[in-house]
């Protein structure tokens, strides 16, 4: 998921009848699933979660691009190099539909950026790892932007108007993502040498693991999980995303003519699923504590890029002054 | 983006349809903001027209969906043609 470990402040739900009025309308509102807009009272608990989610998510929008920009001038043809382009547009574009939506909560844009470049808030731990070869560029947006539709789909639902219409958006122009990726791979498979088909494998390698944490651990005992999703932010447990993304995503590695890292991974009869081996956590704990290969080198690209720009905003200011100046 | 002005943006998808709102941008002036929602909002051709207001300058109706504010609709079901019972020779109308 992109926005990973989402803490809701909640010591355990609470029953209708413990609810104050204004809270009992809003929850009876959130189970006949209309709509929460803007201007319509919300728990305090809420607010701050969905704006904890909400950038959270739009950072890890923000950040991805970087890892990608890394192949921009190395892609190997000039439509590779587009399609690449338009990705990386479209990730922008998907920030700026959630910062907007986060505005909606009353959060503040700068506010919010600049938490996370104090590192008081995460992005997603899939982009804290580097991008080694031109085979990453398919392998991300085969499995993690693929993890993210599994993730997003949901989201569509989610009961906060802004957010689920964001997400409507975002869910329409990630298929493209997805398909570019694992057209790269299928290319590299068909057309490749010897040297190109290794290098595919070894990017699975890389992304399988982190692609499955992507989903964040299992919230089988999780008050922040049982929260929000009787608020129905969220709408299906971690591990059940993380299945669905398993199983759909097992018949396009077979197809590819690559294996996963994971001996334990195989068909199961019985359950209908995949069985998979059992997931390093800690990797993922240590990622989201800053101990990660590029998590600090991601921020201070994207501090330098906001420092580093003052002078055009401030330009576009002025000549917007002079503009009007002009007119009066 | 504190010394921006946030803009909502409108599009019109089709001629012939209503402006509907798809979000918002920020901007220097109004000029960047339609270019902004231009690269935001129509990347893969959604609109032919584009608007992009202030959003200090809507003025909105307020307030949870229980506002009295819709109220004096809610008793005035002779507004809709539901209303009207017609004999069945006369069939549709």
């Amino acid at each position: 998921m992109y926005a990973q470990q989402v803490d809701t402040g909640s010591k355990g739900l609470k029953s209708l009848d413990e609810m104050s009025p204004e809270e009992r309308h809003f929850q009876e509102k959130v189970n006949a699933e209309t709509k929460i807009e803007p201007k319509n009272w919300m728990p305090d608990g809420y607010r701050k979660t969905l704006i904890r989610q909400i950038s959270q998510h739009a950072h890890s929008e923000i950040v991805g691009m970087l890892p990608e920009g890394n192949w921009l001038t190395r892609a190997p043809s000039l439509k590779r190099k587009l399609q690449l382009m338009a990705k990386i547009q479209d990730e922008a574009g998907h920030g700026l539909y959630l910062y907007s939506a986060m505005e909606t909560l009353g959060a503040d844009r700068d506010d919010e950026i600049d938490k996370l470049h104090r590192g008081e808030v995460k992005f997603s731990s899939i982009f804290t790892y580097p991008t080694l070869t031109w085979a990453d560029m398919g392998a991300i947006g085969w499995l993690v932007d693929g993890a993210a539709i599994v993730n997003q789909v949901p989201l569509q639902r989610c009961s906060y108007g802004p957010y689920a219409r964001a997400m409507i958006r975002v869910c329409k122009e990630e298929s493209f993502h997805q398909r570019q990726g694992y057209e790269i791979l299928l290319t590299m498979m068909r057309e490749g040498t010897d040297e190109q088909k290794a290098m595919v494998q070894d990017a699975i390698n890389r992304f399988w693991w982190p692609s499955l944490m992507m989903f964040g651990p299992s919230d089988a005992d999780s008050p922040n999980s049982a929260q929000s999703m009787a608020w129905k932010i969220k709408r299906h447990g971690n591990d059940d995303l993380r299945q669905r993304f398993l199983d759909q995503t097992v018949p396009q590695l077979e197809f590819l003519g690559c294996t996963a890292p994971d001996p334990d991974l195989k068909w199961n009869e019985e359950t209908g699923h995949y069985d998979f081996g059992e997931i390093q956590w800690q990797e993922f704990f240590d990622v989201l504590k800053g101990h990660s290969p590029c998590g600090v080198e991601r921020i201070q690209q994207r501090k330098n890029a906001i420092d580093e720009g003052q002078w055009v905003r401030d330009a576009a200011v002025a000549y917007a002054d002079k503009q009007k100046a002009n007119a009066a | 983006m504190a010394e921006w002005t946030l803009f909502e943006v409108f599009v019109r998808s089709k001629h012939g349809l209503n402006h509907k709102h798809v979000g918002s941008v920020h901007a220097a002036d109004a000029t960047m903001a339609l270019e902004n929602a231009r690269e935001l909002y129509t990347r893969r051709s959604e609109g032919v027209s584009l608007w992009v207001v202030p959003a200090a300058q809507i003025t909105a109706s307020a307030g949870d969906e229980k506002e009295p504010f819709f109220d004096p609709a809610d008793d005035k079901v002779y507004r809709h043609a539901s209303f009207y019972k017609l004999p069945p020779e006369v069939d549709q109308m």
